[in-house]
């Protein structure tokens, strides 16, 4: 199995939805996060005081997959999540060794 | 305020309509105070959102007990000297009878105090601004005794009292440019330069944690400042307190597109922030300078205190200085302004048939107003720093390092201002497990 992990535009998220669930993917997690790449942050200026604010919003999408699936659903993520514009995150995957359902016990793929 | 009306043959009589409308206005004023802790409360961190709301909140307790045992007659008694009233009669207000007017006017003695009643409230609580995110919650509460005490009842009286020095001289100040703004922002002045600045002034970033709130507690001082203005001729006999209404909205509305102006040249864009403190300093200038000049004239006070008062904002970094939230640049420069600019706007169809510069009238009333705006000024800061300077010595200002990082809301109120963490029932962080007596609890620490 592997965790791919995005962490894209907040703005992104229904599309990447859409896409994952046209996949065929039961379940995600969504977690709201903050960061910056090569897009750095913004200024803002509170009665002449500028701040400059380098942690922009982001939210991180975690998907559990099988590991022929990996590489196609990586795609998938991207695809949707592209604008073009610079700030478009990133998606990585990495190995998972197990994954339990809790409510049954169920184990490895057929926890997915 | 207005003068005593003085016709020889009939004492005035009690007005039903003047009456209804200063009580209304009183509640009006009331109203400023929460809104205050609303604009400043937006205007400071999360974590210390609480504290700021409090600081304004306290002086509704205290300056009203303090204003029924001795603030009233202090502000107003019989004159000593041009400094100080005294009127053993009004400790406790139990001897004014229900119907008698205050002298010379058409409304009950009981309305009058508690329409001044509100503005003694709201000047301390002008203060709190400055002071942000670092003050002990007993230290403030007894500086707003002390300071109520030796500044605020006396220098009422200089500029409204009947005797007051500055009253006498022939100062303009309508409704508190002198009393309420300069002296809250001199004040303001005084204690910031004894307490020193926040941990991380200059260096970390104090974003507003809420503008949405910022732009209400605006509003609602903007609401309650119709009260506070055109009620400060406690009446309407000859129309001077609807003029001062008028010049109220039109000075603030100038004021609003001044301020943004000047911020959308200088810093590019137009702000919320921008547009909530214009608002306030326009409100601040007029408050002197409604009654003597035209509603032209208020769009030049308005327009000239929103963008001096958006230029003077950025002066605590130059001077390094931190005043928190603005206090200093916008109610003492605003009141300043406000306070001047009447020796150059009066028309001398208002309230009085002085005029200023610019409609004939010399320079004389601009040496008045001088005098009544550095002789507050002066006094305030000064008293003001060595109250702070007293209560540091004593009891200690400023709460402690790791307090202040943390957070002074939970240091000093035991709570938190907002709850957004949907987990375990918006308790995640706390490991409540029973109600517990707090009393006992302290024991088993103990």
């Amino acid at each position: 199995m592997k965790l791919i992990t995005a962490v894209v535009k907040p703005h992104r998220l229904d599309e990447i939805k859409e896409a994952l669930q046209a996949f065929g993917v039961h379940g995600l997690t969504v977690t709201e996060a903050s960061g910056y790449g090569r897009q750095r942050g913004h200024t803002e200026v509170y009665r002449g005081a500028e701040y400059t604010v380098d942690l922009v919003p982001k939210i991180r999408i975690e998907v559990l997959v099988e590991d022929d699936d990996a590489e196609q659903l990586i795609e998938v993520v991207v695809k949707a999540a592209r604008t073009g514009k610079i700030g478009d995150g990133k998606v990585w995957s990495i190995p998972v060794e197990t994954a339990v359902r809790v409510r049954t016990g169920e184990r490895g793929p057929d926890a997915l | 305020m207005a003068p005593a009306i003085t016709l020889a043959a009939d004492a005035p009589t009690l007005s039903a309509a003047n009456t209804g409308f200063m009580l209304i206005c009183s509640a009006l004023v009331m109203l400023m105070t929460p809104g205050l802790a609303f604009f400043y409360g937006g205007m400071v961190r999360v974590k210390s959102t609480l504290n700021m709301l409090m600081m304004s909140f306290i002086s509704l307790g205290i300056v009203t007990v303090l204003w029924v045992l001795y603030g009233f007659s202090m502000a107003f008694g019989t004159d000593s000297g041009g400094i100080v009233g005294w009127n053993s009669d009004w400790v406790g207000l139990s001897e004014i009878g229900l119907t008698e007017l205050w002298d010379g006017y058409t409304i009950p003695v009981s309305v009058f105090l508690v329409f001044q009643l509100m503005f003694a409230v709201l000047t301390p609580a002008l203060i709190s601004g400055a002071l942000a995110d670092r003050v002990k919650f007993t230290a403030w509460a007894l500086f707003i005794a002390l300071w109520a005490t030796v500044v605020y009842f006396p220098v009422a009286h200089w500029v409204w009292g009947a005797g007051g020095w500055a009253f006498e001289l022939g100062v303009i100040d309508f409704a508190g440019g002198t009393a309420v703004h300069i002296n809250a922002g001199a004040a303001a002045l005084g204690v910031i330069l004894v307490i020193g600045k926040r941990i991380g002034f200059k260096k970390d970033p104090m974003r507003p944690h809420s503008l949405p709130l910022v732009m209400l507690g605006a509003g609602l001082l903007w609401f309650g400042w119709f009260g506070f203005n055109a009620g400060s001729w406690l009446g309407n006999d000859d129309g001077v307190g609807a003029l001062m209404f008028v010049n109220t909205q039109v000075a603030t509305g100038a004021a609003v597109l001044g301020w943004l102006a000047y911020e959308k040249i200088r810093h590019g864009a137009f702000t919320t922030l921008g547009a909530a403190s214009g608002a306030v300093s326009g409100l601040v200038a007029i408050t002197p300078a409604g009654g003597a000049v035209s509603p032209l004239g208020a769009i030049a006070v308005g327009v000239i205190a929103g963008v001096l008062c958006a230029m003077a904002v950025g002066l605590k970094y130059r001077f390094g200085y931190d005043d928190s939230l603005d206090v200093v640049g916008v109610h003492l420069v605003g009141g300043i302004l406000g306070s001047l600019l009447i020796g150059f706007f009066a028309t001398g169809k208002g309230q009085s048939d002085v005029a200023g510069l610019f409609y004939g009238g010399g320079l004389d009333q601009f040496w008045k107003q001088c005098a009544g705006v550095f002789g507050v000024l002066a006094y305030s800061l000064v008293v003001s720093a060595v109250l702070a300077l007293l209560l540091d010595k004593t009891i200690g200002m400023r709460v402690s390092e790791d307090d202040e990082v943390a957070g002074i809301d939970q240091a000093e109120h035991a709570e938190t201002a907002y709850d957004f963490s949907g987990a375990g029932g918006g308790a995640a962080r706390t490991a409540v497990t029973a109600p517990v007596a707090p009393a006992e609890s302290k024991k088993v620490d103990a």
